[in-house]
């Protein structure tokens, strides 16, 4: 038997093959070393991880990268919150700033009741595609929800479940504000409002009243009540659609006990809901 | 080779034998990456890149290695090295190089060292005899195979997501599973088509 042939010269090439590309990619390693800040690593390590898009970063490894090689805000991670804002402003030495948390609002009352829904969509189970349908929507009012549950389906922190009446409800407990139900809302009907803010329009519609009468029994109708009765002259009506300037607001009420559709909502901040709750 | 013949060896290895749908080889990310089309296309952008490489190097192993040193047998084991080597080596030197290329194909690279389609190719050109040129041909053909076989899929695999006339036990892999046979049986249209 050749010793040589059998043992030698494999055990000798493969040692050697698997020597040389060893000290090649140690060598490679060095070369091509990439310097990586490490407040990078430190930021990812306070995120909590849920890569949910709502800074505005592709995940959380975005986010970290973009408060350091972009100089983001530190407060931005809405899942987070204070705390981990603090936790980034200590890694980044800067002061965190005052957050807000938000949470996501439903602009639109208009239940299967209140407004009637006008055609049997049977297409795919998606708001996304039930809005490309002429008219833009299944529904008599093409502003409102079309109640597919698109946003149910978005939300990763299952803050969000679809009523028995055809509008999702807002789990304020669960909801961090992440934004990703205001982005895939074909209708745009979800916005982020500081859940502080306690008054709440929740319509949509920038239709003129009588058309918005002929649709929905709980569609703002433009006509003005609110901005004349608030004494803060917090709400304006801007394109026949009553908007309240939360940052003047002072929580009196006034404008929705005026309303005629009664589309205005009160008791919607955080104080509030858990005093009722 | 004729320039003619390798004309055809290209062609038939893209779709007479399609290394995912005729060969089976790489089902893997087959199934696993072909959800959405866009990463579809960047993992199949990086089986491109690797393949071809990997044939490259791999040949030159086999042929000014293995061969002289009358160790044939080995070809696995050195060829496993070889790629693995060389994927590490591609994607370190990306990084550095070509940030944005990098960022397309990376998350891929590490995915790839172990695929089979990899091998596959080479153990193809090695077993077939081909010289460096059709080595070569067949290795940009059958990466372009699976490009291919993989984008269509995701386009697919998109268009049937949402699709509620699928019944509920056959939604999601099981509908993926049926839809690769029927893509199969569809590529064996094209045998016989090169002699």
């Amino acid at each position: 038997m050749d010793v040589m042939h059998v043992f030698v010269t494999p055990l000798t090439l493969m040692g050697v093959m698997g020597g040389v590309f060893g000290v090649l990619l140690a060598i490679a390693s060095i070369v091509f070393r990439v310097h990586q800040d490490e407040r990078i690593g430190l930021i990812r390590a306070a995120l909590p991880g849920a890569n949910c898009g709502g800074c505005g970063y592709p995940g959380c490894d975005g986010g970290a990268s973009g408060v350091v090689t972009e100089g983001a805000a530190v407060n931005k991670c809405s899942v987070g919150g204070a705390s981990v804002a603090q936790k980034i402003a200590e890694i980044m030495g800067v002061e965190a700033g005052a957050t807000i948390p938000m949470r996501a609002f439903l602009k639109c009352k208009g239940t299967c009741e209140a407004s009637p829904r006008q055609l049997i969509y049977d297409g795919i189970n998606d708001c996304r595609s039930a809005a490309t349908i002429p008219g833009g929507s299944p529904n008599a009012c093409p502003f409102g929800c079309i109640g597919l549950g698109t946003c149910v389906s978005v939300c990763n922190f299952g803050a969000l479940t679809m009523g028995d009446d055809g509008l999702p409800k807002v789990d304020v407990k669960k909801c961090v504000g992440c934004g990703a139900c205001v982005a895939n809302c074909p209708k745009g009907i979800f916005t982020l409002v500081p859940a502080t803010a306690d008054i709440i329009v929740a319509c949509n519609s920038h239709w003129r009243g009588p058309q918005v009468k002929g649709v929905c029994s709980a569609g703002c109708i433009g006509c003005g009540i609110c901005a004349k009765v608030c004494p803060a002259g917090a709400v304006e009506v801007i394109n026949d659609l009553a908007v309240i300037d939360q940052s003047k607001c002072i929580k009196c009420g006034k404008c929705a006990q005026r309303c005629p559709a009664k589309c205005i909502k009160t008791g919607e901040s955080y104080e509030v809901i858990e005093k009722t709750a | 080779m004729t320039m003619t013949e390798l004309f055809l060896l290209f062609v038939s290895s893209i779709f007479v034998h399609n290394i995912l749908l005729s060969r089976f080889l790489g089902c893997c990310p087959f199934m696993g990456v072909s959800s959405k089309l866009k990463t579809a296309q960047g993992m199949g952008a990086a089986v491109v890149f690797v393949i071809v490489l990997a044939s490259l190097m791999t040949w030159l192993t086999y042929n000014y290695l293995l061969v002289p040193l009358h160790l044939e047998y080995l070809y696995t084991l050195s060829f496993i090295l070889v790629i693995a080597a060389l994927v590490q080596f591609v994607e370190l030197a990306l990084k550095k190089l070509n940030p944005v290329l990098y960022k397309s194909l990376g998350i891929f690279l590490p995915l790839i060292t172990t695929n089979c389609a990899v091998l596959g190719v080479a153990v193809l050109n090695m077993n077939e005899g081909y010289g460096l040129a059709a080595a070569l041909v067949n290795a940009f053909g059958s990466s372009l195979g699976f490009l291919l076989a993989i984008s269509l899929m995701a386009g697919i695999r998109e268009r049937i997501e949402d699709n509620e006339g699928i019944p509920v036990s056959l939604q999601g892999l099981p509908m993926a599973l049926i839809t690769a046979g029927l893509m199969s049986i569809a590529f064996m249209g094209f045998t016989g088509i090169i002699k």
